[in-house]
């Protein structure tokens, strides 16, 4: 029946939009659609957006898991390499700071009316996404190859049952959780 | 319930759960784990087709992330609507050309701010696609699948932020 749901192109698209809308709302409520709330974040003065990370870690890899234990969901893992993930993430996190969001909240934050996301955040995502695909010839050849780990996940570096690196993951950022929030932060 | 749904914010823990339980979601109807930044990408390979033409289509990038309307335009689409819905209901929905935050620090002058969005903005973008992933792609979804890619990329994506951020705002 789920291969029959995911096959629809129609309901899949409607189903994006659907999960997109629930995604948004929850980003608004959580206000990490503020500027002041995500450099809050990277200036370790306001822990909101670790905060919804970590808990929507810890639910998403339970239930993900579990789903697929279940036989109701596959897991789709992307590739990397120290030149893909690293470099790349160097150079996103150097924007996440500048601009102060991220491609998911920018895209809340302008539908809550922040012309600074709008106007100059946004715009500048498509430029640097349009000019990352006219790099990318040189950039597949020459970068990305570099200490490439394809789509590995933990389990299978470890070679053991996901369950047994689950549970204690989930215990660590729990307590970080219960250590920030008794740290008044 | 409307009184709930009105609220201007609601504890990260309920939000984060929240967007757990939306991932799960997306992984049993759509097979597919929830992301951002691809959307982005096909919007600009769309902007750019209608000056250049069909010869865009037939760039490597392009041959792999068509510049067509997907399942994850479809997605940030509906951030727009329900991010909206959520301000609207909570009374939010207001325009700001500067973050009180940056004017604090910088000033008010949007010319400013926008400048720096629009910087910012282009490195957000260029880095999300080399990275493959954002916050989401790689910030939640890929962390929850216990991929080593997202894990790496959401430490870097902060360790660098962090970085930059004591930079701007000298500590």
């Amino acid at each position: 029946m789920l291969t029959k749901i995911h096959g629809n192109k129609p309901l899949q698209m409607a189903a994006g939009l659907g999960i997109g809308f629930l995604f948004g709302f929850l980003l608004q409520k959580g206000n990490v659609t503020e500027y002041d709330v995500i450099i809050g974040q990277l200036l370790f003065q306001d822990f909101t957006v670790i905060k919804i990370m970590v808990t929507a870690i810890v639910t998403g890899m339970i239930g993900v898991h579990l789903l697929r234990d279940l036989g109701l969901a596959q897991l789709h893992p992307k590739p990397g390499s120290l030149g893909m993930t690293l470099v790349g993430g160097l150079i996103f996190g150097v924007g996440f700071a500048v601009v102060g969001y991220c491609p998911g909240t920018i895209t809340a934050a302008v539908a809550q009316g922040k012309l600074d996301a709008l106007i100059g955040g946004l715009v500048g995502i498509l430029i640097g996404a349009g000019l990352y695909a006219h790099a990318f010839p040189w950039v597949a050849r020459v970068m990305l190859p570099k200490g490439d780990f394809g789509p590995l996940t933990f389990p299978e570096f470890f070679k053991m049952n996901h369950w047994r690196i689950i549970i204690p993951l989930a215990v660590i950022l729990i307590s970080l959780l219960a250590v920030l929030e008794g740290a008044g932060l | 319930m409307f009184e709930l749904l009105a609220m201007t914010e609601w504890s990260p823990y309920v939000v984060g759960l929240g967007i757990g339980l939306v991932s799960c979601a997306a992984f049993v109807l759509s097979d597919k784990p929830i992301g951002c930044s691809t959307a982005f990408v096909r919007t600009s390979g769309m902007l750019e087709e209608m000056y250049r033409g069909r010869q865009v289509r037939e760039m490597p990038y392009y041959r792999q992330f068509l510049p067509e309307i997907d399942w994850e335009w479809m997605l940030v689409l509906g951030i727009v609507f329900g991010s909206f819905t959520s301000a609207a209901l909570s009374g939010e929905l207001h325009l700001e050309w500067v973050p009180s935050r940056w004017a604090a620090a910088f000033g008010g002058n949007p010319v400013w701010r926008l400048l720096t969005a629009l910087i910012g903005g282009i490195f957000l973008g260029f880095g999300a696609r080399w990275a493959g992933g954002c916050t989401s792609g790689h910030g939640i979804s890929g962390t929850l699948q216990l991929a080593v890619s997202g894990w790496l990329a959401v430490c870097t994506f902060f360790a660098a932020g962090a970085a930059v951020a004591f930079l701007l705002y000298g500590g």
